[in-house]
């Protein structure tokens, strides 16, 4: 590790995480730079989070202008028209996020990231979108694949009670302490895409339901051309038809996508607090694991239900790269 | 989003929160998202720089105010139109009576410490109010539900004392690092800089008797015309050195034991070395003095040689002696006294170099010593999440859908949080269920001052008791109480148990009640000549009182102070796939013991689910057999007994 030290500042405030993962890890935290891309109630938490745990720096990209939904869930901003007026989602949350610690460098980028070239995420150890479509998923995705170092690639997205996220780590090698030897891992992750095409019967038969309805879903904004999030309870039929398309082609029964949980996934479309902030929470500690090298990082999705209280981890890869 | 009657069930709520600190922060601002707008926060402590790191309602310009009322107003930015009710207070206070607590519909426990979740624990059921219970440490949490009658209360199971070693081992023989910070910080630091008048054990040693305290008065005390460094060089050759010999010519001890080497100052530092002063006349102010700066030793984290210890060792008893006099004689330690913490770690190295232990950072030894709990703000976000997931279920009084849910470092079967029904109360919990105790002491001797604090306060978690046989109050605490019960009740407490006013002997029922926990317990005593010193230290057994497995090295204690970790115990995943980093503080969980569950009406729709521990079985038919098989908890046997009893 080079030897830059810990200053007596970062020394006292970090002091009970430094407990927890030790100084090394927090000195590789603070070198880091994320990048955040939807600034949505989920993203707010997980932004929190890591300018909190002390990372080099954030980079927010949204240009969206506030609105009475994004001031609803997102505690980053303050209902004052002064505070808001005329700024986008990112430098409004830009600003409440510089307050957390003033050792974070925390940043706003504009423009579309679907246009920002390869060489713009090199300069970056960790991508998280949200509020992306598919299409904007697999390209930034693959972007970040392209480059020689390894960046961390991750979405997220909250409906509701439930929540998903999705890590890519590429080729991802670690070592950990067992008892007094060092043990050396190796874990390889499959693109997003990769990853979603994998034919449904080919993966276990208990994984979570979430993850078809979520495809779904989001396979239905797709072909639709709406923007994520945009698709309510008012698209049921739509969705229906096109789960039964899917599950026909995937050679999967129907009752493994719930009509119960469509219909609650198309109902409350908004984000739900708590699923943000353990989402958010789930979220930050993956991305902290995979900056420090301590720890083992989940692979590849995460899910959660409040309904049933689960955050669980479904490996869905391909043969070359199932654990 | 939340439907609309949950929505309407959540406006309408009135919250408690107790504990503002790092979970308090996350459940606060996550409470006022989802729509909740009438919050109480109850929260005694003021802000530190540590806590910056996590609790994020707090800025540095916080530092020293109160954390409840800065959090409200953090808050309220972001929510201007909602009720937050800050109290800088202690939730032990009369104030919060029974009568504060029925005014809410639900208590939101974010406290750190296992004395005032049972006082809380106890005024939810007197209120008959739901609670919400959480902890966190590290990467781990928990949530768990308690609902009087329906659920465990949250003593029905046993949570982990804090640990405690002998006396012997922190005097004589210690073995970890750990005996040396606790006789570093609770013998040599008291005795040096704390108050004269406590007893102190620093000089026992197995054989040696009283009558070595006179000698060891005039050994530790400064003389009128003494330098101050051939002081420090006195006392360290006394505690290292001399101590030590004396240990050792105790042959029966070291048997089978590595023995001690003496450490006399002369060896280490030879007499000419005059501490290079220059670094320590920069500008300080009396709190900001510190010996490592002295030294021009920088890093918190470097362990530092025995030659290093030692300096340190005599700087900083040489500097609390120069710049902060007026401190000695009324010092505690305290985690965030700089020169108190360096001046044990160096002490505690000294010692462990001596008996061959191996030396720790001054950044390890503080966390060692002040108990620190190694804390990140994702997991008090996730775990805060989940309590408002279970305080809305509350809300809507969704009896079957509650769950204790467990955030785990490791996942089990997929799970990294994962739910569990919660359990149906301890038919022998004493403190839910009214069972009666059992205490076997020696009534002759034992006296009532014992009995209240070793029993009464520290076993059972009463702060102001009243202790009844039949109609004749033995003792009582209280504001306004005549002057001569007063006078009774502190002639009672010298007194031994068969010799009070009622006397209480051998099938006596003493009754014990503490009003503002409106709990009360009963408890037969049962008179026993002898007890086992060793095992039986105070002289008592309380039985019916399910305490959770200690060390065996546990006898009469010195206490490490409460250890502030003791949040729920954290988990050892299923599948026995131990974390080892974690630390010692952390307590080992007993929760899977095979208890009968919560009996749910709607079976679970899908196929047998993997999630949970094997123990659980969710499609558990109607049945009121008790499976002891899997208990790993001491039962007493009246339980089983009494269980018995029920069945017939």
């Amino acid at each position: 590790m080079d030897g830059e030290e810990l200053t007596e500042q970062e020394t006292a405030l970090y002091d009970r995480q430094i407990r927890v993962w030790g100084a090394d890890a927090q000195r590789r935290l603070s070198k880091s730079h994320i990048l955040v891309c939807g600034m949505k109630g989920t993203v707010a938490e997980f932004c929190k989070n890591i300018v909190l745990a002390g990372v080099g720096s954030v980079t927010l990209v949204d240009d969206r202008i506030v609105t009475d939904e994004s001031l609803s869930v997102n505690f980053l901003i303050l209902p004052h028209e002064n505070h808001y007026n005329g700024k986008t989602l990112a430098e409004v949350c830009c600003d409440s996020l510089k307050e957390f610690n003033h050792m974070v460098h925390v940043a706003v980028e504009t423009g579309d990231i679907s246009t920002f070239g390869v060489e713009f995420f090199e300069k970056f150890d960790a991508v998280i979108i949200s509020c992306c479509s598919l299409g904007k998923k697999k390209l930034i995705n693959q972007k970040c694949r392209k480059l020689s170092k390894r960046v961390a690639f991750y979405t997220v997205e909250c409906r509701g009670s439930c929540g998903e996220m999705f890590v890519d780590l590429l080729d991802y090698k670690y070592s950990k302490k067992k008892l007094e030897e060092t043990i050396e891992c190796q874990i390889e992750y499959p693109s997003f895409e990769e990853a979603i095409s994998v034919p449904w019967r080919a993966l276990p038969r208990r994984v979570s339901k979430l993850y078809f309805a979520m495809r779904v879903i989001e396979q239905f904004e797709d072909v639709e051309g709406r923007n994520p999030g945009e698709t309510t309870i008012a698209d049921l039929p739509g969705v229906l038809k096109l789960r039964k398309e899917l599950c026909e082609t995937n050679s999967l029964d129907e009752s493994q996508i719930p009509d119960a949980l469509l219909e609650r996934l198309l109902t409350d479309t908004r984000e739900f607090p708590p699923v943000c902030a353990i989402i958010g929470g789930i979220l930050g500690q993956e991305v902290i694991k995979a900056i420090s090298g301590k720890g083992d990082p989940l692979k590849n999705f995460f899910f959660f239900d409040a309904m049933d209280g689960k955050g669980l981890i479904e490996d869905i890869s391909g043969p070359s790269t199932r654990s | 989003m939340a439907s609309q009657e949950q929505l309407s069930a959540i406006k309408r709520a009135k919250v408690l929160m107790v504990g503002a600190g790092g979970i308090g922060c996350e459940l606060l601002k996550t409470l006022a998202l989802s729509g909740f707008q009438d919050i109480h926060i109850i929260d005694m402590d003021t802000i530190e720089v540590s806590n910056l790191n996590r609790q994020f309602l707090f800025r540095q310009s916080h530092v020293g105010q109160s954390k409840a009322k800065v959090a409200r107003d953090a808050v309220l930015r972001f929510r201007p139109n909602i009720s937050i009710t800050p109290y800088h207070a202690n939730v032990k206070e009369s104030r919060f009576n029974v009568d504060f607590f029925k005014e809410f519909d639900v208590v939101l426990n974010g406290l750190d410490n296992l004395d005032a979740r049972r006082h809380v624990n106890r005024l939810c059921l007197a209120a008959g109010i739901p609670l919400v219970e959480s902890g966190t440490t590290g990467f781990l949490g928990q949530v768990t539900v308690h609902l009087k009658g329906k659920t465990e209360c949250y003593e029905c199971q046993p949570k982990p004392a804090p640990k405690t070693y002998p006396v012997c081992t922190i005097t004589s023989t210690p073995s970890k690092f750990v005996h040396c910070i606790v006789w570093a910080k609770d013998l040599l630091f008291a005795k040096l800089f704390g108050d004269k008048n406590q007893e102190n054990d620093l000089n026992v040693h197995s054989s040696d008797t009283a009558n070595s305290s006179e000698h060891s008065e005039d050994v530790f005390e400064c003389r009128k015309d003494e330098d101050i460094e051939r002081y420090g060089r006195r006392i360290y050759d006394h505690v290292f050195g001399h101590n030590i010999e004396v240990a050792l010519s105790n042959e029966e001890t070291w048997k089978n034991r590595n023995k001690p080497r003496p450490i006399y100052s002369k060896d280490v530092l030879p007499e000419e070395q005059t501490k290079e002063n220059g670094n320590e006349e920069k500008g300080c102010a009396a709190d900001d003095v510190s010996a490592m700066v002295s030294l021009s030793l920088k890093n918190p984290q470097d362990i530092w040689s025995l030659v290093e210890n030692s300096r340190v060792f005599l700087e900083a008893l040489r500097l609390f002696f120069l710049k902060r006099e007026k401190d000695i004689g009324n010092l505690t330690f305290d985690k965030d006294d700089q020169l108190a913490v360096e001046f044990v770690t160096a002490a505690a190295n000294i010692r462990a170099s001596s008996f061959g232990i191996p030396l720790h950072s001054l950044f390890e030894a503080k966390g060692i010593a002040g108990n620190i709990v190694h804390a990140v703000a994702t997991t008090n976000a996730i775990i805060a999440g989940l309590i408002v997931i279970e305080a809305i279920k509350v809300l809507q009084k969704d009896n079957n859908n509650y769950r204790m849910t467990y955030c785990l470092e490791h996942p089990s079967r997929k799970l990294l949080l994962m739910p569990v029904e919660p359990y149906e109360p301890n038919r022998s919990c004493y403190v839910c269920s009214e069972t009666p105790l059992s205490l076997e002491v020696n009534t002759q001797r034992c006296k009532l001052r014992d009995f209240v604090e070793k029993i009464i306060k520290a076993k059972l978690g009463m702060n102001f008791p009243l202790i009844m046989q039949g109609a004749s109050i033995l003792y009582e605490v209280g504001e306004d109480l005549e002057e001569d019960m007063v006078v009774i009740y502190a002639a009672n407490l010298e007194k031994a148990l068969s010799e009070l006013p009622s006397p209480v002997t051998s099938g006596s029922v003493l009754t014990v009640e503490d009003l503002q926990q409106e709990f009360s317990c009963s408890i037969n005593i049962k008179h026993r000549e002898e007890f086992d010193e060793e095992k039986e230290p105070d002289g008592m057994l309380l039985s019916g009182w399910v305490e959770a497995p200690v060390d065996k090295d546990n006898n009469k204690p010195i206490g490490n102070d409460e250890s502030t970790s003791n949040a729920l115990p954290s988990m050892e995943t299923l599948d026995g796939d131990k974390d080892d980093e974690i630390q010692e503080t952390s307590e080992v969980v007993e929760a899977f013991a095979g208890k009968k569950r919560k009996l749910s009406e709607v079976s679970e729709v899908t196929a047998p689910d993997p999630s949970g521990p094997s123990s659980i079985n969710q499609n558990k038919p109607e049945k009121l057999d008790i499976d002891d098989e899997d208990d790993e908890l001491i039962i007493s046997d009246d339980w089983e007994s009494f269980t018995k009893k029920k069945k017939l």
